[in-house]
């Protein structure tokens, strides 16, 4: 089973329904319980970082300690702005330290929120974007993005005057800054291969 | 970079969709959910959905079919119609909805956009401006609020650069002397707030035929279209559109 993390924030149900879709057992919840039982974890988000991080509150513990116990987790959108050390949305705000780098606006110089469908480049050895090919398109929604200086995070970037990078992979930490939810069928594809990867680690998704 | 999106709209009444001319007379255009459906299937790159009956009443109604929608629908949309408050939004959200659009809201308390943006990210806030044509100033457009039926002192181009400010993150700019018409986007409108704001704008009234998409995004320098009567009534599907555009240079998402 995976676990979505209800924060009380933003879109969770849509990211359900697309598991649900794609034949997955899937729970909204934030509960240590409930937690401790899944297979693999998704932070999703729709919100302002500091709104989002607050919200999270106690449950950000309970993440981080899964995680640290080797659970697969993808963050989406604001989830995965979360797992980044810092983000200056309205205040500089502290994140999950998960991933290094910090989140910061977008230069300006372009039509600002980066909204829509653009090209991603899908590197082979990330595990998200198995059987898609070199690359694709996926819808984006965010004002601020994710400057990533992780020596071990692998990423895929798409171009917005600049790489910007769209996803990130480190040992059992996955993040997509666009919404695989509302991708269409590329993005049910990685949805579907975030769910096998948590399925080698323990049990069905 | 990104693609140029096409966007149906789906005008909700009585749980049904409508589709009129200039905001009056009205006619069906089928099930909101299964037209939903529909779109996200065949390749639409979002989908808008306005309350235009906004009661009390209806707002508890588009809840429900918000959810209804969100089991079908892999692709974002946009609510709007009658939100007032930044708790309405979260219940839309939480529904399914990806974004909301406010208007008369907006010009009342233009606050709510600074309170919505903080709350949920400027990405989700959209601002809709019914735009008509100004009588005693030419080239000017007057802000129209409660579902087009109020004209307000408030100038669409100035109320744009606001909105942006306050932190709307896209605007729904609706003509609504073109809307229905099917005899083109008004781009001498479309230009002037494209030209004047940063952040995306979709045109919205007019559309007829497959060149009005393009003369929208070549000079009206629109980022997306928005269209309800030629797609609802069969005229082209979003597949032709993005075939037609294509052809003529601007980048979809085929």
């Amino acid at each position: 089973m995976i676990v979505i993390i209800d924060y009380r924030v933003g879109n969770v149900r849509s990211v359900r329904n697309a598991f649900r879709h794609i034949g997955c057992d899937v729970e909204l919840s934030n509960k240590s319980a409930t937690i401790d039982k899944a297979s693999g974890l998704v932070l999703p988000g729709v919100a302002a970082f500091g709104y989002a991080v607050n919200a999270l509150g106690p449950a950000a513990e309970l993440v981080q300690k899964a995680v640290s116990a080797g659970k697969p987790l993808l963050g989406i959108c604001v989830g995965y702005q979360m797992l980044f050390d810092s983000s200056s949305e309205h205040g500089l705000h502290k994140g999950l330290g998960l991933v290094s780098g910090d989140v910061v606006p977008i230069p300006p110089g372009r039509t600002i929120p980066h909204m829509g469908w653009n090209l991603v480049k899908l590197p082979d050895d990330m595990d998200l974007f198995k059987g898609l090919p070199g690359e694709k398109r996926f819808y984006f929604a965010h004002s601020f993005y994710s400057d990533v200086t992780d020596s071990e995070a692998k990423v895929a970037y798409t171009d917005y005057g600049f790489d910007l990078p769209a996803s990130v992979q480190k040992a059992n930490i996955y993040g997509v800054q666009f919404h695989p939810e509302k991708s269409g069928k590329s993005g049910l594809k990685v949805l579907q291969n975030f769910a096998e990867i948590c399925e080698k680690g323990k049990g069905r998704c | 970079m990104l693609t140029k999106r096409i966007i149906p709209c789906l005008d909700v009444k009585d749980n049904r969709v409508v589709k009129g001319v200039q905001f009056l007379n009205l006619r069906d255009a089928g099930d909101p959910v299964e037209l939903g459906a529909r779109y996200s299937a065949e390749g639409a790159d979002e989908l808008v959905f306005l309350d235009i009956t906004a009661t009390i009443r209806s707002r508890q109604t588009i809840v429900e079919l918000v959810e209804k929608v969100a089991d079908n629908v892999f692709i974002p949309f946009t609510v709007g119609g009658g939100i007032q408050t930044s708790e309405q939004i979260d219940t839309i959200l939480r529904s399914g909805a990806d974004k909301v659009s406010v208007n008369t809201a907006a010009v009342e308390t233009p606050n709510i956009i600074t309170e919505a943006a903080e709350r949920f990210g400027s990405q989700c806030v959209v601002l809709a401006i019914d735009a008509r044509r100004s009588k005693d100033n030419k080239g000017r457009w007057q802000v129209c609020v409660k579902a087009g039926s109020e004209p307000t002192e408030n100038d669409v181009v100035e109320w744009a650069i606001k909105g942006e400010k306050l932190g709307a993150g896209e605007i729904l700019l609706t003509s609504m002397d073109a809307d229905g018409t099917k005899a083109g986007y008004d781009n001498e409108l479309n230009n002037a707030v494209t030209q004047a704001v940063n952040i995306p704008v979709i045109a919205s009234g007019g559309a007829g035929k497959l060149e009005h998409l393009y003369d929208a995004i070549a000079d009206g320098g629109a980022d997306a279209v928005l269209m309800a009567s030629i797609s609802h009534f069969g005229n082209y599907t979003i597949k032709q559109m993005k075939q037609y555009l294509a052809g003529r240079g601007i980048p979809v998402n085929l």
